[in-house]
Formats: C-alpha cells, structure tokens, sequence
C-alpha cells in the first residue's frame, strides 16, 4: 500500500517535473518574459503576491463570490432536478429553460446580466445560471434512474415519504450529484473570474488580471492564473471528498 | 379467505401504451387462512405478475381479488431487492416501525434466526447471494403480517439450511403463498394446495 503511494508522488513528480520543463523551454526560445514568462519568474511573482494584501483581498472576496453562486446554483439544480423529474408537466414546462441556459454563452450572460445587476453580483449571478442546468441534469438522472424495483419494495414494506426519500432516493442520487458538485464546482470558478474580469468587480481576481494585462505585467498574469488552477483543483478535491465522507457517515 | 376470481391481466406495451398478450386470463385462486398454498408453473406464466396483483403492484383487467382488505402482506421477492448501501441489520430495520430499543431486539431475532448475526454489520455488497436471500427473507418475517408472498424464496440457499428456515418462516407466518419451480421445496413448507399455471 505505502509503495504504491510512493510510486504515485514519484510518478505524479515526474509529469510535474515534464511539463515544467517543457514550459521553461519554451520560455527561452521565447525569449521574453513579456511574451513568456518562465516557470521560476511565475512562482517568484506569485510568491510576491502573496506577501500584498491586495491578493489576499481579492481571493477572498473571489472565493466568496463563488462559493455564493456555487451553493445557491447546486440548491435551484437539486429542487429544479427533483420536480422535473418527479412532474411530467413541470419537466415540459421548465425543460427548454434548461436547454436556453445551457446553449447561452458564458459572455452573454455576463453582459447581459451587467445591465441588471451590480458588477460585484454580477459574477455570483453568473456562476450560478452555470451550476444550476449541470446540478438539474445530474439530479434529474439521478431521480429518474432510480431502481423502479426497489420504489415497489419501499411501497409494499410501507416506507414513509421520508424514508423512501432517504433510504432510496438519496442514495441513488448521491453518485450523479457529487459529478454534478464535481464538474459545476469548476464550472462555478472559471465562470465567475470572467465575470470579474469583464464586470471589473471591485476586489477581485478577474479584476486583478485584467489589470495585469492592460500594464503587460505578464509574469503577473501567469501567477494570478497558477493561483486560480491551483486554488480550483484543491478546492474541488476537498469539497468531492468532504461531500463523500458525509455521505458515507450518513448510510 | 383470500380469493382471486376470474382475474385477467395484461402488461402494456411501454412504447405503443396498448396491451399485450394477458398474462393472466381467469384465473381463480382460494387461499384459506393459516394455509399454504403452492403457484408453480414455467416461467411466463404469470407467477410473479399474480404476486404483484395481490401485493396491490398491479390492478387487475377483469375479475376481483378479495379478502385482502385491511391486511398487511408481506413478500420475499423472486429478486433481493435490497438497499446495497446499507447493512443486512439496517435493511432489516428499515421495514420497522417500533420503538428503537423494540427494533433493534427484533432485528438481533431475526438475524440469529436467518443465520446472519456475524455478517449482520456487513454492506449488502460484501454478501454471498444465499445471504442476500436470508436478509430478504429476515426483512419480510421483520415486516410481518397476514400473509406472506414468497417468490422462489430459497434460491441459492443450500439444502441444510433450506431444512432450517423453512419452519422458521412457518412458525412466524400461518397463512402462505409460494411461488416455485420447485416440487421439493413446495413439500418442504407443507404445502396443502398446488396450483399449476400453464
């Protein structure tokens, strides 16, 4: 077991160590930090960075924006899932929403929504109209798929709603709602930094790196954009398995 | 007395929405009470589609079933029908509705009377198929009754421990209907009617 872990750091060391010298490469035959900045200049930047409280400042408030679009799109997901697939007609009714949502671009609604909204709700609007189809969908599945053999079981044995709800219901949801929290999660964050960036929210990470770019602070530009892949990739690993642990303390 | 009289059925066809071939076309069944009574036939015959009628699952094209009113029936189902993700014991459980302390005697009952206790806090999944069955059939005895429904019940459950669940299931339930392929396990409950359906 603890080899097996150990080959795993080796290996995952091993494609970090490639594509980090792939990119130093391609940095020097650049040229420019201008044009490319170097892995080294990146780190050293961001590392700069963290010691502001401007960065500090605009991660939070970030992290906050989309925490706000991610949680309250995964609750209209989860309710607009459970109905549409409970209800023939409100899955007629709302199902083109869905459809209009989901073939919208990311920008228009980012435009559009500046007109009604601040630029500082803006992006929690948006992460939301993102989350909520990808929520619906998996939940809808989830709802729909469940095993018609084991509702007749709960109906002969006279399960209350309630327990149905939990002892079937959930479980089989549970899988296809932690892809949804999986994939809306970053979903969720990509969305609402472009949203930032093109809302210019006051204290933000869109903010900060539309700034980076309009003074050609490149090296600036790549440590902003390293700390919002990094930040998303750990955040997203600790809410699937935080979300799943619960789960499995629940059963 | 449970009675099925003159009882027709068919399935729809899930894309057309029209009937298909009756199942079941009048067919009459009389199931005294504290007797067990034996369905057997080939498969397609209808068996498990009676089953459902009687469990409430279905409604019948043509005919009446009566005597069933008021009365709680109970099933062991041709398959498990478990909740994987829980344990043997919780499977049990979920069918009570007694107090905590009530449930959990019962389930321990149960459990030593299926010869489940050592697997008891086991996920369904770690389970070999014949313990799948024995939490199928703890969970209908755990439900009780009136009348137990009993579809194919010792699948996968060797002839040693067929011998001891069988009065097991006898001693908690008067009144039976089984379903099998089975002529061996019909004398095996002491069946005092069989009925073939072809």
């Amino acid at each position: 077991m603890k080899r097996g872990k150990g080959r795993k750091l080796i290996t995952y060391a091993a494609v970090a160590v490639f594509w980090l010298a792939l990119w130093q490469i391609a940095a020097m035959a650049a040229g420019s930090e201008l044009l490319l900045p170097s892995p080294v200049s990146t780190a050293k930047t961001l590392w700069e960075l963290m010691k502001t409280g401007r960065f500090w400042l605009s991660l939070g408030s970030t992290l906050l924006r989309v925490a706000a679009g991610f949680t309250l799109g995964v609750i209209a997901g989860t309710l607009l899932g459970a109905v549409t697939a409970s209800v023939p007609f409100a899955d007629a009714l709302l199902s083109p929403l869905r459809s209009i949502i989901k073939a919208t671009p990311v920008t228009s609604f980012i435009v559009l929504l500046l007109l009604y909204v601040s630029p500082v709700r803006t992006p929690v609007a948006v992460s939301l109209l993102m989350v909520t189809p990808i929520a619906w969908a998996n939940v809808s599945k989830g709802v729909t798929g469940t095993d018609p053999q084991l509702l007749e079981m709960a109906k002969v044995f006279r399960f209350s709603r309630m327990r149905t709800l939990k002892s079937v219901y959930v479980p089989s949801v549970l899988p296809h709602f932690l892809a949804a929290v999986s994939t809306g999660f970053g979903f969720a964050w990509k969305s609402c930094v472009a949203a930032e960036v093109i809302a210019l929210s006051r204290n933000s990470i869109g903010k900060a790196l539309y700034e980076s770019k309009l003074y050609l602070e490149t090296a600036e530009l790549f440590a902003w954009t390293a700390a919002i892949i990094l930040i998303s990739m750990a955040l997203e690993a600790l809410l699937v398995r935080g979300i799943g642990r619960l789960a499995n303390d629940k059963r | 007395m449970i009675s099925v009289k003159n009882v027709g059925f068919a399935y729809k066809n899930s894309v057309t929405g029209e009937k298909e071939k009756p199942v079941l076309s009048g067919f009459s069944l009389d199931i005294p009470e504290g007797s067990a009574v034996c369905v057997t036939g080939s498969s397609g015959r209808g068996k498990t589609t009676l089953a459902k009628l009687l469990l409430g699952l279905e409604k019948p094209d043509s005919g009446e079933i009566s005597g069933l009113e008021g009365k709680r029936v109970s099933v062991v189902f041709q398959e498990d029908r478990l909740l994987t993700w829980y344990s043997a014991r919780r499977n049990i459980a979920a069918v009570l509705t007694g107090s905590r302390a009530e449930n959990a005697a019962l389930t321990d009952e149960l459990l030593r009377e299926t010869e489940l206790t050592e697997a008891a806090d086991k996920p369904i999944r770690e389970l070999s198929g014949g313990m799948q069955r024995r939490v199928s059939i703890a969970r209908a005895l755990a439900f009780g009754g009136d009348l137990i429904i009993l579809d194919e019940p010792l699948k996968g459950l060797d002839e040693e421990l067929k011998r001891r669940i069988v009065p097991r299931i006898r001693k908690r339930f008067k009144t039976i209907l089984l379903i099998t392929h089975s002529a061996d396990e019909a004398k095996l409950f002491g069946c005092e009617k069989t009925i073939k359906l072809d």
